[in-house]
């Protein structure tokens, strides 16, 4: 990288994320002037975020070529009071806490508390959601059976596909035109709130292409006190950009990521989606731009590679925006998920990979970044070439890029009913979620502690830990006669609490279509502006609503252990067993012992183990699959944990399979961390036994010494692992290269190890951030070595 | 795949396990408690299992062989001590197209190699000590008919890869290395040679089967000595992978 990448990096390195409350205040002001209770709901919060984009800071950081920050300053992140409101306790818990702290300044609480709460106090989100809620709901989340996505984030989960590179502003404000003329106010009686929505996304567009001017005007100023005439030539670029684009399609590279840049800002400071947002298959989308780049010598591979760098920079400099509570427990951490996709297919089916899916993995090799995150899409066509790229950089043992399934992909999203081209142009975003680009808004909704069910059954309904009966009354395990009566059991119980979540999803949803739509989103996802609704209302081409299942190999082992143990084999009883669990194995070390070691788990492609695994997810599947949602779409299931697996075991007490109360699941479809003794292609047999296909997204990690990839052989060999693994229709799989020694060492000495980023789930994150159980937990995670 | 027992007595041996033809009970650390407890687990090391047990195992990394090209490796022990079982196995393999391997000292009778004719797409094959006084005295047996054998599969265009120990000061000598590389080079097939460091990830091993201490002093040996030691065979134009 040149000086001018390294100086930028360096600089979002050392930035310290701190936040902000400009947007807060901003917003706050609006809603206070009273012109929101002139004009429709959707109106006055285009109108605010028109306000936002109009009066926030502006930022342009000396040495830039890609403009705009979120906040005032790199990683100064703003708050989202309409959604959850702060209180003082929640911003000294961020400025104090050892992990992912915010720094909060004197002057910031003041005017949360003055300025802030007392005028969003039961109008946010997250207090209207609580207020709506029924007790059943509030007691489950309390044990921890479930978590909400949608109490202090809005629905995001979305991609970007190529539109915004054939459209500029001024021509989607002229199809919202279009859609206004069509309306039928005789005959559709959905009129006058479709006439709100689509003026209210005209707005956000032209406040868009203000934000891009106000760049200008600052670059304006700059120029003309910039004393070195390189430094000042590049302004005036950026000056003339930034007044073409985004109100005019654009027409060069540089152009092109200028454009998707301004609007990135413009979701993400909209609302705070979840998954922020991001450019997607951005190989694809850049290609013309680049290939007609270098025909007509206006670009180079190195000024084109600069360019992504300074994009790649762009994307660190926004943190996550903070999350407290249940929440902060579920995903803590500074990545926003954007996922960027490389390879896959075209929408014809035919391989996509291009000389750009190499120049930006030559990009993401040498950024090192935390964000983005990126993906490499192989299909069955995929050159194996891409693959092995991948797996270059992957030994290096940054966690990136993680390695998907085209095919599996497509398979998923039109099992859904999904246009074939609509599935090949999508991909995976956030973790691994599968999704339409541009055309689907696929929200994740909260995850699922599948063996709190377990306990929750042993228990007949009652939870040990909020002391509450929360459950079915199923009976008492002592009384089954088989393990069949358990599992119905089991069953019944899984059903009860998917309904609750079930209920409590078409609230939320309801409450955000009604209070918070997201106009700007709008305009970007196919077919709001057709259809004149907005993207929390359902005007998106495909509406998917997720419940992601945690916990796969804890539950399998744990009714493994019974089955085996109490019912097949006899070692002990029912009560024996439900004594030694709520003694935590104190003084029954050995039958710990033997729970661990003679039970069949797994990972092991033992089909005892195995075919409990494929009933749980059945079960699972039958719960939630094809249950309408409030858009016209459907629930289904994925299986990703983020740091879930941490929280969701901190409230189950000790469970048969030998884990002792309160430690952490297993995660995603992985094994119980060390239940795989068979090695890595026994754990991807196991884990290629589930229907991924049925799914939006299943999770795999892997774990291997940096040793296994030393040359061109190891690659080769764990490629072929990695190819057999995708011919079992597995969906995703990404490896943490690096030793135990390694990471034993950065826990004792974080100051010498803070670059080191290791595969959390889904994501990759700073080893020294994360908490003490999650680096255990890294740590203990079997290394596997393939002979 | 490992069979047990061993005609050979290599006091280096890395899997001592393997030795003996007995089923035999081991006491071992378990693995999954290490930090907090050193409680130990019994363990059985070898079984009695029939060749269908095998296949069922074998056939679940099906589609892990057809991706690779791999297959399974049969080694030891020494698989050619129990030739029958093995040209059952074999025959197993071949009925459903699965790559067969075999690992072997070559110490057996040459009517042994000569019934696994066409059964065996690999030998992974071990050449320890040209000198036959040194090899009697390290492994407790003489190398002669190691070598016929070799000789013998070469001449049949059978695919062989050599594999040399390098243990060091006994099979990593100058004049061994040399010899062992003219003597593979008059052979009539073109056959590879893996050179194998030595190491000590057996350690553990060794304690639990109360194996030489002299063994626990060794290193291994530096980059830049292995690096001589591939010069030996690439002067003589036999291709050579260090590890294998």
């Amino acid at each position: 990288m040149n000086g001018r990448i390294k100086r930028l990096r360096d600089q979002t390195l050392t930035a310290i994320p701190e936040i902000s409350i400009e947007r807060g205040s901003l917003l706050t002001e609006f809603y206070q002037s009273g012109r929101s209770e002139q004009v429709s709901v959707p109106v006055a919060r285009a109108l605010a975020f028109k306000y936002l984009l109009e009066h926030k800071t502006i930022c342009i950081n000396s040495d830039e070529l890609i403009v705009g920050e979120r906040g005032p300053a790199p990683k100064e992140t703003p708050t989202y009071p309409e959604i959850c409101t702060h209180s003082i306790a929640d911003l000294e818990i961020l400025d104090t806490r050892t992990k992912i702290p915010f720094r909060v300044s004197n002057e910031v609480k003041k005017t949360q508390k003055h300025f802030i709460n007392p005028f969003w106090r039961g109008r946010a989100m997250r207090d209207r959601i609580m207020a709506e809620v029924d007790e059943d709901w509030k007691n489950a989340y309390a044990a921890g059976v479930f978590t909400e996505f949608m109490e202090q984030r809005a629905p995001g989960h979305t991609v970007c596909d190529d539109k915004i590179y054939l459209k500029g502003m001024l021509d989607f404000q002229q199809d919202i035109q279009d859609s206004l003329d069509k309306l039928d106010f005789s005959n559709d009686p959905q009129a006058l709130d479709k006439r709100e929505e689509l003026q209210a996304m005209s707005i956000a567009a032209e406040a868009l292409i203000s934000f891009a001017n106000r760049h200008a005007d600052l670059a304006e100023q700059l120029a003309v006190a910039e004393t070195d005439p390189v430094r000042q030539a590049e302004l005036e670029n950026i000056i003339k950009i930034c007044r073409k684009i985004p109100a005019h399609k654009p027409e060069s590279f540089y152009e092109a990521l200028q454009y998707y840049w301004f609007v990135h800002l413009g979701v993400i400071t909209e609302l705070n989606t979840w998954d922020s947002f991001n450019p997607g298959r951005l190989d694809q989308h850049l290609l013309p731009f680049y290939l007609q780049g270098l025909e007509d010598d206006s670009l180079t591979e190195e000024s084109a590679r600069e360019l992504l760098q300074a994009f790649w920079i762009k994307f660190n400099n926004q943190p996550a925006p903070p999350k407290v509570g249940i929440t902060a427990k579920e995903s803590n951490t500074y990545t926003d998920f954007c996922l960027i996709n490389l390879g896959g297919l075209t929408a014809q089916g035919q391989d996509a990979t291009n000389e750009l899916s190499f120049l930006i993995l030559d990009v993401i090799e040498e950024m090192r970044l935390l964000q983005p995150s990126s993906m490499v899409q192989i299909s069955k066509k995929s050159p194996d070439k891409l693959l092995k790229r991948a797996l270059q950089i992957i030994k290096t043992g940054y966690g990136q890029p993680s390695l998907f399934n085209t095919d599996a992909i497509v398979a998923e999203l039109v099992r859904q009913g999904k246009l074939i081209q609509d599935a090949r142009t999508g991909g995976a975003s956030g973790c691994v979620e599968v999704g339409a680009f541009g055309k689907e808004a696929y929200i994740l909704t909260g995850y699922f502690n599948i063996p709190k069910i377990l306990e929750i059954t042993l228990n007949n309904g009652y939870d040990q830990q909020t002391d509450k009966q929360i459950g079915l009354e199923t009976g008492k395990p002592e009384d089954y006669q088989n393990f069949d009566d358990l599992y119905s059991a089991f069953e019944s119980q899984l059903q009860h609490f998917i309904n609750i979540k079930l209920k409590g999803n078409l609230i939320i949803e309801r409450l955000w279509a009604k209070y918070l739509p997201a106009p700007f989103m709008s305009i970007l996802i196919d077919d709001c502006i057709t259809t004149g609704i907005d993207y929390n209302a359902g005007g998106a081409r495909y509406n998917s609503s997720y419940i992601q299942g945690v916990g796969l190999g804890t539950i399998t082992d744990s009714l493994s252990a019974i089955k085996f143990h109490v019912f097949d084999h006899q070692n002990l009883t029912m009560s024996e067993l439900l004594e030694i669990l709520s003694a935590d194995f104190e003084n029954t070390p050995d039958m710990r012992s033997k729970l661990i070691d003679k039970t069949p788990r797994f990972g092991n492609d033992n089909d005892y183990a195995d075919e409990l695994a494929i009933r749980v997810f059945e079960s699972f599947f039958q719960a939630v699959d094809g249950k309408p949602n409030t858009k016209g779409g459907h629930f289904r299931i994925n299986l990703l944990p983020t740091t879930s697996h941490i929280y969701f075991g901190s409230v189950i007490g000790a469970t048969p399979d030998g884990r002792q109360a309160g430690k952490p699941l297993s995660e995603g479809i992985s094994p119980v961390q060390g239940a795989d003794r068979k090695g890595p292609t026994a754990v991807l047999k196991s884990a290629g036994k589930l229907d991924h296909i049925r799914t939006g997204g299943t999770l795999l990690n892997q774990k291997f010494s940096p040793q296994l990839m030393a040359d061109e052989t190891g690659i080769t060999k764990v490629a072929d692992l990695i190819r057999s693994y995708f011919r079992l229709d597995g969906h995703h799989i990404q490896f943490n290269v690096v030793t135990a020694d390694t990471l034993k060492k950065a826990q004792k000495n974080p100051a010498e190890h803070c670059d080191l980023i290791v595969r959390v789930a889904g994501y990759s994150d700073y080893f020294v951030d994360l908490t003490e159980e999650l680096q255990n937990e890294i740590i203990r995670r079997t290394e596997h070595e393939l002979s | 795949m490992f069979f047990k027992g061993c005609p050979l007595n290599c006091w280096w041996c890395h899997n001592p396990e393997s030795r003996g033809s007995e089923i035999e009970e081991l006491t071992i650390n378990d693995r999954s408690r290490k930090q907090n407890d050193s409680s130990s687990i019994p363990e059985t090391v070898g079984r009695l299992v029939s060749v269908s047990e095998i296949m069922e195992e074998v056939k679940k990394d099906w589609i892990f062989y057809d991706q690779s090209g791999g297959g399974i490796t049969i080694s030891g022990g020494e698989p050619l001590l129990q030739p029958d079982f093995l040209i059952e196995l074999l025959t197993a393999c071949r009925k459903e197209e699965i790559t067969t391997a075999i690992d072997t000292s070559g110490y057996a009778k040459i009517e042994i190699l000569e019934r696994l004719f066409g059964l065996v797409d690999y030998y992974l094959y071990d050449l320890k000590l040209m000198d036959d006084d040194l090899h009697s005295k390290n492994t407790g047996v003489s190398n002669q008919s190691i070598i016929h054998n070799l000789t013998w599969l070469a001449e049949e265009g059978e695919k062989v890869i050599v594999r040399v120990p390098l243990i060091p000061n006994i099979t990593d000598t100058k004049e061994n290395l040399k010899a062992i590389a003219r003597y593979v080079n008059s052979l009539e097939s073109d056959i590879g040679v893996d050179l194998l460091p030595f190491n000590l990830l057996a350690k553990d091993k060794f304690h639990r089967f109360k194996l030489p201490n002299k063994l626990m002093k060794m290193q291994t040996q530096a980059p830049d000595k292995i690096e001589r030691m591939v010069d030996h065979f690439q002067t003589l134009g036999i291709p050579v992978t260090i590890g294998g």
